[in-house]
């Protein structure tokens, strides 16, 4: 694999909504109602219903996963949620990831994640460790 | 919270079996589009035996072994206070469909930050014969009174 650190090896965006938040619900048996009812986030102090944390790092990481093809696998995969991603009723929440080279090693690399919503970064510490098949 | 957990280590939660069709739903889920996770000859193809799981997948397995923790009853976690602070997965291999799974929770470390708790679970995944396969990590956040 022909990569050198600081290459931009990724970039996707996605547009969640609704919809995706209780498809997620419903895939992973996270079915707190932060995750889809106005009522209940507001009355828990929170600015509007959120996506799962780990939605957002689960799409975060395809990125990645779609570039690395069958040449290798994710076999470390790291994230701190640093922000919530708020998912409008309406307009739903737009989330960009950038997947970058930040180490790399014989048959191995590190891929560091800049996942952002609403000009902020989501996720701190956003690492995916690739080893090469 | 009671900081006498850590090192607690908790009986192993029921095997899980790992469906196709699961994987799929959860492939979706998470934006996943990869051949790999939806179509078995593409995985056998690239040498699986069946569909890959997406990278996340171990958080269903590891979920009831979470549950164990937050009912525990001298644990003093209030389940409505916890938020999720940090997950990592550490695998020795991807899961695929058809793996049998069987986790084990073990507590590994608790702090103190102001008001706050901070727990650190680790769920060591293994196969049926024994293996492992994946080490799902999560640090829970525990809100204190304001």
């Amino acid at each position: 694999m022909s990569i050198q650190v600081g290459d931009i090896v990724a970039e996707a965006t996605y547009a969640l909504t609704r919809d995706s938040l209780v498809r997620y619900a419903g895939a992973s048996g996270d079915f707190n109602p932060i995750h889809y009812r106005d009522d209940v986030a507001v009355s828990v102090g929170l600015p509007g219903v959120l996506a799962h944390g780990m939605l957002t790092m689960g799409f975060a990481v395809q990125p990645v996963v779609d570039w690395l093809g069958d040449r290798g696998w994710v076999s470390d995969y790291q994230v701190r949620f640093t922000r919530p991603v708020v998912v409008d009723a309406t307009t739903g929440a737009s989330v960009t990831v950038l997947a970058k080279v930040g180490a790399v090693e014989d048959g191995a690399a590190r891929i560091d994640l800049t996942v952002s919503f609403d000009e902020s970064t989501v996720l701190g510490k956003a690492q995916v460790r690739v080893t090469l098949r | 919270m009671n900081p006498e957990l850590v090192g607690r280590v908790f009986p192993p939660v029921a095997p899980y079996l790992v469906a196709r069709e699961k994987v799929r739903e959860f492939a979706r889920a998470v934006f996943a589009t990869s051949p790999l996770n939806h179509d078995p000859s593409a995985a056998m193809s690239a040498g699986y035996a069946d569909v890959v799981a997406p990278p996340t997948f171990p958080v269903v397995v590891q979920e009831a072994t979470l549950a164990q923790l937050l009912a525990e009853p001298d644990a003093g976690i209030d389940f409505t206070r916890v938020v999720h602070g940090d997950q990592r997965f550490t695998y020795s291999r991807p899961v695929v469909a058809g793996d049998e799974l069987t986790a084990t929770l073990a507590v590994t470390s608790i702090k103190s930050l102001g008001a706050h708790s901070m727990v650190t679970a680790e769920s060591t995944i293994v196969d049926a014969t024994g293996a492992h396969v994946v080490t799902a990590i999560s640090t829970l956040v525990v809100r204190g009174d304001e």
